[in-house]
């Protein structure tokens, strides 16, 4: 928004890094963030758009939910569930088992989002951007996340290994 | 925040199991991470029970055998070990059968010759307390045989909440009970904090303590309030069973007190032994720098400014909102109390306590600013419990110190708006609802705006319109707000041309069957050091996590080298390499040319490209694998530089990692330099367990610089090409580069590609010389070439080559 008049729709990936190392924490990380900001957003719009995400990298039959949530910089924000693709929402295995996948609860948490918060437009005021007349949403998840869920992957540190016979089975 | 749900109920009693309040509260906003059993997992089988005979045991000391009546008619015979056993007591009673905590039955049990068919229950047998001293004496309303559940919270669930930075008035019970009753339209108990106890005597509490706030940036109100005739002691067991099941210890009636209404209103209070606060008259001011006291947890703890202490006569007496001190502490032989509720700062309680390495239960509320209304509210649950707890009297008059009172907050809400921003309507009326139900008051409307007064514990969090929506959007279900997509029918996505550019030449890696790797952006001195590399210094990590990862990578090839290493140890040590990601140079700044985003950068990042090919190239019909040689990797870089139509040479050029006989620099027409290429110096190799590899990295930030715009429309080739293979012997130092702008030369427009795919050393070449085999391919636009006219370009290229000390071999 800084070098962009509005509106703007725009998907970023890009690396993160945090202080941490274990399974499910590697100091550098991928984030794919996305915001679209024009005169008529919705937050039923970005439910829309964040449930054909899931369904193209989940699957047709999935369904998200929404959850009420808090982040500094949207609101209202959500968190964002999509039906466990393991278990088809039931929270249960065929074989009567409870799911370690969504652990029992039918949802997997995959992402988090919400409207930009109208403070964020006075820092680009000058770029034509009044909280009065534009309004968006913006949303932010794991890229390894994502593939960990999707292909089963147990550990994250194995994305920074690049070991052949890991990789070969993403070409 | 642990919230027992026997508590909560108490409040608000949604008709709704645990998992299905916990459900509710997760889709409105509370995240509820577990529902937790506690106590006994079946109430069933325990019982109030009524001594009615104790008798020593015959054959044991410390034993009583005791007749209980349990309500069924027949008395029933326990032996208990309490010293604190005596008849007329009202107990709890398990039965035989009874699952305890621990998952077994109780089973009727034979002690010294008396079979005892029962048990009589102390704390922490089931979950209340931990003390195993004595039995738990009951108040003498239960009835005998009355289940011990209605008198005891001995099963329970417990949410275990996560709450929102934005939501300290959720870190209380009755704030999730506000929740509840928000989210599931059961309705909500009268706020515990409304009244007061009843004062008694002459005096005033401001003839027993005075407060000053000497600093009131740090501490926006100080209330106090003073008790006499406290009797300390330990609490009754319905407060030690609330606190125990929220996971705090019990530990003496007043101060459970202060915990137990810190838990249900979420206001911390610190109570002072009024005897032990010296001059009787409190200053809260800022630390002096290097001030020490000795905290409640018996830690002396150094203070700088500007943490908050609340000082007395002679020094600090407790650090503000965060722990109480030593000095006056409530003890055993307390009798005088002073009550503190104050509000604190909260950005200071956050840096102090961070300052200070110490988080309590009480900062992490203030930490999250709490509004001043709160501390006077808690101090009369307070009073009321002090009262009929401790038997304390309460001194008429509070000790207010309030410098600056806030005013209440009222947010202008237009109920189209509303719909504007979730994409569906919700009348008016429905609005209004759902923001009473949460506490705000309609206060009036204005030109069509309504006017929202802000509850007091909502301060923090809601402020304008936007906020107000959110909390009519997430009560009003967002389960229930439609699905639609953004209408922009022309918007249409695409890539910036450096991002297609990127994705072009990756594509060129991958056809020729490349792996991508990624790679950290993190390095070691020690990783550069190997690659001799010297000069410019690396960006350093200001808080690695390790010596490996604690310097940015000025260059991709370490992370290719690991990687190759990685692999061949696996058995694949023919892996063709590539990686495609930023790099990091020294130099940032402050961003000022509004060509992208504002601010301070650590670093000049650059992208680059760098493939890395070890061991043998791949095998053709024809030939066996060779390994992979300078020209392999050229003509990489080539069809790389090909994709992205940047015309470059390659000139000679040393790099302390390759050969120093076989690197070179792609410079492009313009002089600017693309990158390296060459083989991987043999030490260099080694020292990654590789037996040879070449490698080339280019800078595809300035590749895109130099990438021409989108190709014009170029004539589909209707004519063929004459392709015809050369061998040229040349000394041994001239350069491919050389070699293949002669034949350019010679070649003129109608030589359409050249490409050196072949090189040879041996006798038949001669000492000092070397062969190159090149590919020419000859066309015209406009008809097919003769056979005489490639023949005069052959003698002209052979007249160039000759002029370098070349010759074409037959
Ligand atoms: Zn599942």
């Amino acid at each position: 928004m800084e070098v962009q008049e509005p509106p703007v729709y725009v998907i970023v990936p890009g690396k993160c890094y945090r202080r941490d190392s274990d399974a499910t924490h590697t100091p550098m990380f991928h984030q794919v963030e996305g915001l679209a900001v024009d005169e008529d957003i919705t937050l039923a719009d970005l439910k829309g758009v964040l449930l054909e995400f899931a369904r193209a990298i989940f699957g047709r039959e999935r369904e998200i939910r929404l959850r009420s949530s808090y982040f500094p910089f949207t609101e209202p924000s959500v968190e964002v569930d999509v039906s466990c693709f393991a278990c088809g929402g039931s929270g249960t295995l065929a074989d009567g088992s409870r799911d370690p996948l969504c652990k029992g609860s039918g949802w997997i948490e995959i992402l988090g989002a919400g409207m930009v918060d109208p403070n964020l437009y006075g820092f680009v005021a000058d770029k034509g951007y009044d909280p009065e007349r534009v309004q968006g949403f913006a949303f932010g998840m794991g890229i390894e996340r994502i593939a960990m869920l999707r292909h089963g992957v147990p550990d994250l540190r194995m994305f920074f290994d690049n070991d052949l016979r890991f990789l070969e089975q993403f070409g | 925040m642990r919230v027992p749900l026997s508590w909560l109920r108490q409040y608000c009693d949604p008709p709704l199991s645990a998992r299905e309040i916990a459900d509710r509260l997760d889709l409105t906003g509370t995240e509820v991470s577990r529902v937790e059993r506690v106590g006994v997992g079946d109430p069933d089988g325990f019982v109030v029970g009524r001594v009615e005979l104790v008798a020593p045991h015959p054959n044991a000391d410390r034993l009583s055998v005791c007749v209980v009546d349990d309500g069924s008619g027949s008395p029933r015979t326990i032996v208990c070990g309490a010293p604190n056993v005596a008849a007329g007591q009202t107990v709890a009673v398990a039965l035989p059968g009874a699952l305890m905590p621990n998952g077994e039955p109780l089973a009727e049990a034979t002690l010294r010759g008396i079979t005892s068919s029962g048990m009589i229950l102390a704390e922490d047998e089931v979950g209340i307390g931990e003390d195993h001293a004595g039995i738990m004496v009951l108040g003498d309303g239960a009835q005998p045989g009355a289940p011990l559940a209605e008198h005891l919270p001995i099963a329970d669930d417990v949410l275990d909440l996560e709450i929102a930075p934005n939501r300290p008035d959720c870190l209380a019970v009755y704030g999730v009970a506000r929740e509840v009753h928000a989210a599931t339209g059961a309705p909500l108990g009268v706020d515990p904090t409304t009244y007061d106890a009843e004062p008694s005597g002459e005096d005033s509490a401001e003839q027993h303590a005075s407060v000053k706030i000497a600093d009131p940036d740090v501490c926006l109100r100080f209330t106090a309030r003073v008790f006499e005739d406290v009797k300390v002691g330990p609490s009754p067991l319905w407060l030690k069973a609330c606190l125990t099941a929220a996971g705090q210890r019990p530990i003496s009636n007043v101060v459970d007190i202060t915990n137990y209404v810190m838990l249900l209103c979420g206001q911390p209070l610190h109570a002072f032994d009024l005897d032990r606060v010296r001059g009787a008259s409190i200053v809260v001011r800022k630390a002096h720098d290097g001030e020490k006291m000795t905290t409640l947890d018996g830690v002396e703890r150094t203070f700088q400014s500007p943490t908050a202490l609340v000082c007395d006569a002679e020094g600090p007496s407790g650090i503000g909102g965060i722990m109480g001190g030593a000095v006056s502490e409530v003890s055993g032989s307390t009798t005088r109390v002073l009550m503190e509720a104050a509000t604190w700062v909260g950005t200071n309680i956050l840096s102090s306590s961070s300052l200070l390495g110490l988080r309590t239960e009480a900062s992490t509320r203030f930490e999250k600013q709490l509004h001043p209304d709160l501390a006077m509210a808690a101090q009369r649950l307070a009073a009321r419990l002090l009262v009929e707890v401790c038997g304390a009297r309460l001194v008429p008059g509070a000790i207010d110190a309030y410098p600056a009172p806030v005013e209440p907050l009222l947010v202008p809400l237009r109920p189209e708006r509303v719909g504007r921003l979730l994409g569906v309507q919700i009348p008016q009326e429905e609005i209004v609802a759902i923001l009473e139900q949460l506490g705000f008051e309609l206060s009036g409307v204005e030109s069509g705006d309504l006017l929202f007064a802000v509850p007091s514990w909502r301060s923090a969090d809601v402020q304008r319109e936007a906020d107000l929506i959110e909390e009519v959007g997430r009560i009003h279900g967002l389960d229930r707000l439609p699905i639609t997509l953004p209408e922009r029918p022309l918007a249409v996505g695409r890539l910036t041309p450096a991002q297609a550019l990127r994705r072009g030449i990756e594509d060129v890696m991958r056809d020729r069957g490349l792996s991508e790797v990624v790679a950290y952006s993190f390095t070691s001195p020690g990783t550069l050091e190997r690659l001799r590399l010297g000069g410019e210094e690396p960006v350093a990590l200001a808080n690695p996590l390790s010596e490996d990862q604690s310097v940015m990578r000025p260059l991709l090839l370490p992370g290719l080298l690991d990687a190759a290493r990685h692999n061949a140890a696996r058995g694949r040590p023919d892996a063709w390499l590539f990686e495609s990601a930023h790099v990091y140079a020294p130099g940032g700044g402050e961003r000022t040319d509004g060509a992208g985003p504002r601010g301070a950068t650590p670093a000049v990042e650059r992208h680059h490209l760098a493939a890395l090919l070890p061991g043998d190239g791949p095998s053709g019909w024809r030939t066996a694998p060779s390994p992979t040689d300078f020209y392999a990797c050229k003509a990489l870089l080539e069809a790389v530089l090909n994709a992205a139509g940047v015309e470059a040479r390659v000139e000679p050029e040393q790099q302390s990692f390759l050969h120093p006989g076989r690197s070179a620099a792609a410079v492009a027409n313009d002089g600017s330099r693309l990158g390296w290429l060459g083989e991987v110096h043999p030490e260099v190799a080694a020292e990654w367990d590789l037996e040879a590899a070449t490698a080339f990295e280019l800078d595809v930030d300035l590749l895109a610089e130099l990438a021409p715009g989108p190709a014009p429309y170029r004539d589909v080739p209707s004519y063929p090409a004459d392709v015809q293979d050369i061998a040229v012997v040349v000394p041994e130092e001239t350069q491919a580069a050389e070699v293949e702008s002669a034949v350019r030369e010679g070649g003129g427009e109608l030589l359409d590609t050249v490409r050196v795919f072949d090189v040879y050393h041996g006798e038949q070449v001669g000492e000092g010389k070397r062969s190159l085999a090149l590919r020419l391919e000859f066309r015209a636009p406009d008809r097919t070439l003769t056979d005489e006219e490639v023949a005069a370009l052959r003698d002209r290229i052979e007249a160039r080559l000759a002029a370098i000390g070349g010759q074409l071999r037959a």
